[in-house]
């Protein structure tokens, strides 16, 4: 599984951080940041979450 | 025989209970049913960015997990009545559609005010043909008056500014977003927005609206202020859409009285084979109290499409009866307007009574703090968006655990 985000679309709203926390961070002035871009499947249903989740729908899982 | 589930309501919470059906494992036939024409696609940008841009289907629509390619959706086509004993609903033109299991979520509409006027001449903007007509009418230069200084009215007042029409906001309460914010940050974006440019008439109602074939031409407040106007947005908050399962005994005073679970309380106990999701839900959320709520904020329809998805197979005898654990989604929502970032979590409008600033400065970026018997009930941030994470945690902490 890879995740990939459309830094052009996203706007920090920080929900995937929420949802996916082992996934997607932020620095320290609210930055989106991936964490793991290839994360195990074992992820999977949070990182679905946080594509679910995402305000701007920015974020998408690639197989 | 294979299993049918028949959604009602092709927005997010349509998208989100039919992608999630299966996810828990529902092999049988979905079939979605809305009346508006468009395929799921997100509401939040018609009144903000979406509104400033190229706006089109194609821009907002949302992706569709591959697990539901084999949906039908039936668009254009609108549920008109239900038998919930007889599990059947009515379309518009007379046809009947059986299911197991149903799945309502049919959102809300737009309100709008009596007014001596024709509603040619006032726009809304829930759909995105609504928004796709008012952006063709706001040219720069124009004059817009939008009714309703709530979040709606000032995301389109904030769009409106930014592509060059003079704005003006009437609302009959004294702050623009009192009622979800309170007075201080309420002032604070006032005083943003009249930044901008934006005037505001707050205490006045409409008292006539004046125009010709063209559209209209001028308002009158109830103080005697005449505008001159090019444009006119309702923006005056929404009704939920559930005339159409009247008659089965629920009670759909605000929205529709759910369990735990999202399944309708009927005259004898909740209905197994029914389940309500997003907007139109009034459920209960063990975060707070017992209190069922409708809550119309961008996260609850796919909360509660999870939730109730597997509520509704076990109702239906698709999946097995486990236990599931408390169902306690954490509201959230966003408001963009310039370039102001507004985020909320748990309900403000709970600790509207005890408002305290936890964090930076008001007339910078903020963090708005509200508390109900001296737990924080809710938060609003005002930019400090790197903060969304322990500010949520704080809430979800100071509840008390059951």
């Amino acid at each position: 599984m890879k995740v990939v985000v459309d830094l052009a679309v996203c706007r920090d709203h920080g929900q995937c951080c929420i949802a996916a926390p082992e996934v997607f961070g932020q620095d320290s002035g609210g930055t989106l940041v991936v964490l793991v871009e290839e994360p195990d499947d074992s992820l999977r249903d949070k990182v679905e979450e946080a594509a679910d989740v995402c305000p701007l729908q920015a974020i998408t899982i690639e197989d | 025989m294979t299993a049918r589930i028949v959604v009602v309501g092709a927005g997010l919470g349509g998208l989100r209970a039919a992608e999630q059906l299966r996810a828990a494992g529902f092999a049988g036939e979905i079939v979605v049913v809305g009346d508006e024409t468009h395929l799921p696609y997100n509401r939040p940008p018609l009144s903000k960015e979406g509104l400033a841009g190229d706006l089109s289907h194609e821009t907002v629509a949302f992706r569709r997990k591959a697990s539901v390619d084999d949906v039908t959706w039936r668009l254009g086509e609108t549920v008109v009545s239900a038998d919930l004993a007889g599990r059947t609903v009515t379309l518009a033109d007379g046809s009947e559609l059986a299911y197991d299991g149903l799945v309502a979520t049919t959102g809300v509409s737009a309100r709008r005010l009596p007014l001596d006027a024709p509603l040619e001449w006032r726009h809304v903007v829930r759909t995105l043909d609504d928004a796709s007509r008012l952006r063709a009418d706001l040219v720069p230069g124009c004059s817009v008056l939008v009714i309703g200084a709530g979040f709606i009215g000032c995301e389109v007042a904030a769009t409106a500014r930014i592509l060059g029409c003079s704005v003006d906001v009437v609302d009959p309460l004294p702050v623009p977003l009192i009622r979800p914010l309170g007075v201080d940050l309420g002032v604070e974006l006032q005083h943003r927005h009249e930044a901008q440019g934006v005037r505001f008439h707050l205490g006045p109602t409409i008292a006539r609206l004046d125009g010709d074939e063209t559209g209209p031409h001028q308002v009158t407040l109830d103080d005697g202020t005449e505008i001159a106007v090019d444009v006119v947005v309702e923006a005056v908050g929404s009704a939920p859409n559930v005339a159409w399962l009247a008659g089965n005994g629920l009670d759909l005073t605000d929205g529709v009285r759910c369990d735990e679970g999202l399944r309708p309380i009927g005259p004898d106990g909740p209905i197994a084979s029914v389940v309500v999701v997003g907007d139109i839900a009034r459920f209960p959320n063990v975060l707070f109290d017992e209190v069922p709520r409708r809550v119309e904020h961008w996260n609850i329809p796919t909360e509660t499409a999870k939730r109730a998805a597997r509520t509704l197979l076990q109702g239906i005898d698709e999946s097995p009866a486990d236990e599931l654990p408390p169902f306690k989604p954490m509201p959230a929502f966003w408001s963009d307007q310039y370039e102001m970032r507004l985020q909320s979590f748990g309900l403000p409008g709970l600790g509207g009574d005890d408002i305290r600033l936890l964090e930076g400065d008001l007339s910078d970026e903020a963090v708005m703090g509200y508390h109900r018997d001296g737990v924080l009930v809710g938060v609003v941030m005002l930019g400090l968006t790197r903060r969304s994470v322990h500010y949520r945690d704080l809430i979800a902490a100071a509840t008390p655990v059951d």
